[in-house]
This record gives structure tokens, sequence and C-alpha cells, in this order.
């Protein structure tokens, strides 16, 4: 019988929820390195054994780890996290050998400094192959399992790259996909810059963010500086792509070439998180959040909302979720599907309940209750 | 020369250590030295206690020893003598911050 291993992230310590296919009963590891951060984690689809872990502390840094006997035990591999130059086009700010200097809050030019790696993203085809998205915003690989790490600065050195700016979380490199039928085609999102696309392995790379519309920047329609919180794709269908952007909620069918909004009915269009359906591209799933400002579900009501229809059309889902005191958020990466038959959607709060819904988002129960502020969660769907 | 290092409960956890460690810096016993040795002897923390590159440390690091904050000391100035003797710890400490 398949079972499931859910990889969850918080602000002091990893966590990892096992169940078989019923996803009734749960057996919980943890924590993981306890008291540090764990923005991400993520296991290798090639090798499900391996899995990859961002611990990251204010005090002490960033830590990358690695198990390869699905999370029992775990090894520091490298976190020597070097940018390759300046960004933007030759003559930009910064001196050569130097990491350069990007926009902050106020327009002054302040240095590119590395702080943290906010998402791990394990290749498709090579289990010693790992992506990771870094504040500030880079895109670094690592192809000998996490012990070595070079950017991949053709994001960086695009001519937009000196303009970007950070979101209120930080500059974040927060989205990488890796489209599944051509795995060198890439997408990244960054806040507060935008989604950007590869067609070559990260060689090179495009804005694309035509039919973004964000009032909180001079120009809505600028072709960065839109503050995507991230991206979610279907395997089958990997030039449809959704967005939860700061607000809106988005839908591109040309790999973003052209974005238009299917926020809809949606009671707000605020949110972090978005997923699709493990079998039904149409499907798919947000969480959201009053306002920019309150961070917290409307009205105390914890409510998943799912489309049928790709977007526009949005139904909530309540059923086992808190109805009343509820002023938890749900982080960007704190949302993942299954692919049981019945496929399976969980997500993570920061007030540290884990939630599991085994069929498809109609009926929920909490996996775990009390763990500290849930930064991410990751599914495995194992043999 | 043996020197006796207290690491902060997070990075002993890190380097799998149980209480104090010693180890042996090269030439004279400066601070330098001493982080070297840490180093070489657990490349886990390298990039945890000081920049990997700059080397220079970590804002919510300190380094007490003797009953004195040693932190903005240069880095190549002799530690005192009864740490270099191994009399006393060098202490690595994670600042108070954050309330």
């Amino acid at each position: 019988m398949s079972r499931v291993r859910v990889l969850v992230g918080t602000r002091k310590g990893a966590f990892i929820c096992e169940s078989d296919g019923a996803r009734r009963d749960w057996r919980i590891a943890g924590p993981h390195f306890a008291g540090w951060e764990i923005y991400h984690m993520k296991a290798s689809p090639v090798n499900p054994e391996r899995i990859y872990a961002s611990q990251s502390s204010a005090w002490f840094g960033q830590v990358i780890q690695r198990s390869d006997d699905g999370g029992a035990s775990w090894q520091a591999a490298g976190n020597d996290f070097a940018y390759d130059g300046a960004p933007g086009a030759p003559g930009a700010p910064g001196a050569p050998g130097e990491a350069g200097l990007h926009q902050t809050y106020d327009g002054t030019l302040i240095p590119w400094v590395f702080k943290r790696v906010w998402h791990l993203e394990p290749s498709l085809s090579c289990a010693d192959t790992v992506y990771a998205g870094v504040e500030d915003a880079a895109l670094f690989v690592s192809r000998d399992a996490g012990a070595g790490w070079q950017e991949i600065s053709g994001l960086r050195r695009h001519t937009t790259g000196a303009d970007w700016a950070p979101g209120a979380g930080g500059m974040c490199l927060h989205t990488i996909l890796i489209d599944p039928l051509d795995e060198a085609r890439m997408f990244v999102a960054i806040s507060a810059a935008g989604a950007f696309r590869s067609e070559d392995g990260g060689a090179s790379w495009r804005p694309i963010n035509q039919g973004l519309r964000s009032e909180h920047i001079p120009d809505p329609k600028a072709e960065v500086g839109h503050c995507v919180h991230r991206l979610a794709l279907h395997p089958s269908r990997p030039s449809t792509l959704f967005m939860q952007k700061h607000w809106d909620v988005m839908r591109s069918d040309d790999a973003g070439d052209n974005w238009h909004e299917v926020s809809g009915n949606l009671p707000t269009d605020f949110g972090f998180c978005i997923d699709v359906h493990a079998h039904e591209p149409e499907t798919i799933y947000v969480v959201p959040i009053k306002s920019d400002q309150m961070h917290f579900p409307l009205d105390g009501k914890l409510q998943v909302f799912r489309s049928r229809t790709g977007g526009n059309d949005w139904e909530a889902l309540t059923n086992g979720l808190p109805q009343q005191d509820c002023y938890v958020n749900v982080l960007r990466d704190a949302m993942a599907v299954d692919r049981l038959d019945e496929c399976g959607i969980y997500f993570g709060t920061t007030g540290g309940q884990v939630y599991v819904s085994a069929d498809a988002g109609d009926h929920w129960q909490a996996i775990a209750q009390n763990l500290p502020a849930v930064l991410s969660v990751e599914v495995q769907t194992l043999p | 020369m043996t020197v006796r290092v207290v690491l902060p409960a997070a990075l002993r956890d890190l380097a799998g250590i149980a209480g104090e460690v010693q180890v042996e810096p090269r030439g004279a016993v400066t601070r330098a030295a001493v982080l070297d040795a840490i180093e070489q002897d657990y490349p886990m923390l390298r990039g945890t206690i000081r920049d990997r590159h700059s080397l220079k440390r970590r804002p919510f690091v300190r380094f007490f020893a003797c009953e004195q904050d040693l932190s903005q000391r240069p880095d190549d100035e002799l530690l005192p003598g009864a740490v270099a003797d191994g009399a006393e710890p060098f202490l690595v400490v994670g600042a108070i911050a954050g309330g």
C-alpha cells in the first residue's frame, strides 16, 4: 500500500510526518535541527530517500543538510553561496568580482548580500543535482549533492537585475519550477521582482510579467517589480502557470508570456500559497488572506478555496478547519499535494498546525496542532 | 598548544560535539588561529562563526575569555595567556538578541 511522508519546515526545526495511504493516523518525528529555522525541505524525485533541507539562523547563518535515508539521519553539506559578479548588464553598479548593488525600499542602492536559502528544488533527473533559491535573490545549483554551490548568474545578470527590490519578507527567490517535459525550461519567482523564465537551463532569462498589475509600484504594469508570492503548474501541462501574487490570483496559458486574473469570486485575492491537484490540471487551491497588512484569514475562519475550472469560480472548503477565532497565516511554501489516487492536499500554518485532506479538500484533519510556526510543507508519495 | 573552546549549543549540535572541544592552533594563539583550527577539525562549522570569505565575525556571534569581551579585538592579536595554556576556555557565544 502506498504511503506518504510530509516534510515540515518550521521556525524552530524540522518535522517529518508519515502515514499510510489512508492518511488518518500519523507518526511525527522531530524536531530535527531543533532551534534552527528550516525554510524548506524537499526530496529528490529520482531517489526519494535523498532529502535536502535548508537550515538557517540569524546567529549562525546558512547550513544545507542532506539525508540519504528518508530523514532518519542527516549530514551537513556545503554552505558556500558566493555570488558570481554584479547584476545587470556590463557597466552596472558594483566593482568587478563583487556581488554588486540593488535597489532598496527607499530607492537607494545597497550591496547584494547572501542571507539564506528559501527554497530547494531537486533535479527531476539526477539525485545529486539540486537548485537553491536564495535571499538576496539569486539562483544557485549544486551538482554534487549539496557539497558545492555555483550561482546561475544569467538570472541576476539580466538587464533588470539592478532594479530588483525587496518585498517585506526580503528580496528572496522563493519559487523554482522545472518543466518536466523539458528540463532546460525553468521558471522562478522573486519577491519583489516578478517571474522569470529560462529556456536554456538557466544561461539566459526573460521576465514573464506581462498582464500583471501591481498598484503598489509606480508603474503598475512594469516589466519587473511585482511581488509574486508563488507559482504552480501541473506536470502534464507545464505551459499553464498559476500565480498567487501579493494581490490577485493569475493564470497564464503560454508559459508566462501573458497573464490574466482568475481571482473571480474569491472573498479576497491576497494570499501566499497556490497549488494544483495531482490529477486534475484545472483544479487549483489557494488560502485567501484578509490583506497585506493583516496576514490572517477573513473573519477568523480558516478556509481553503478550490477552483475546478482553473480559476474564477471558487468554492470554500471548511469541513474540519477552524471557523472561529483563527488568525494564522499560510506561507508561500506551506502547501503541497500528494499523488495518491485520491489526491491529498496539505498545508501548514504560522500557528503550528498542519492539515491534510485525503479527499481533495472536502474534509480536513490536523496532522499536528502545536508545532512551531510552519514555513514550508512538502509531500512525498512513496510505494 | 591545546586550547579549550566552548561553542554555543546550536553549533555543538551541528558539529555533533558534547561539552568543550580542544583544538591545536598553528603558531601563535590568536583568535584567527583558534577559529582556523576549529574549522579544520569541524568543517561543518565553516561560515557559521565567521564569514567564509571575508573572515569577519558574524554579527550575532561574540568571543569571550577570562571575563573579557574580545569580540572587537583584532583577529591576529594574541589571546590571553590563560587561554593559550589551557587554563581558561575560549568562548564562542551566540549574542542575546530578539528578546
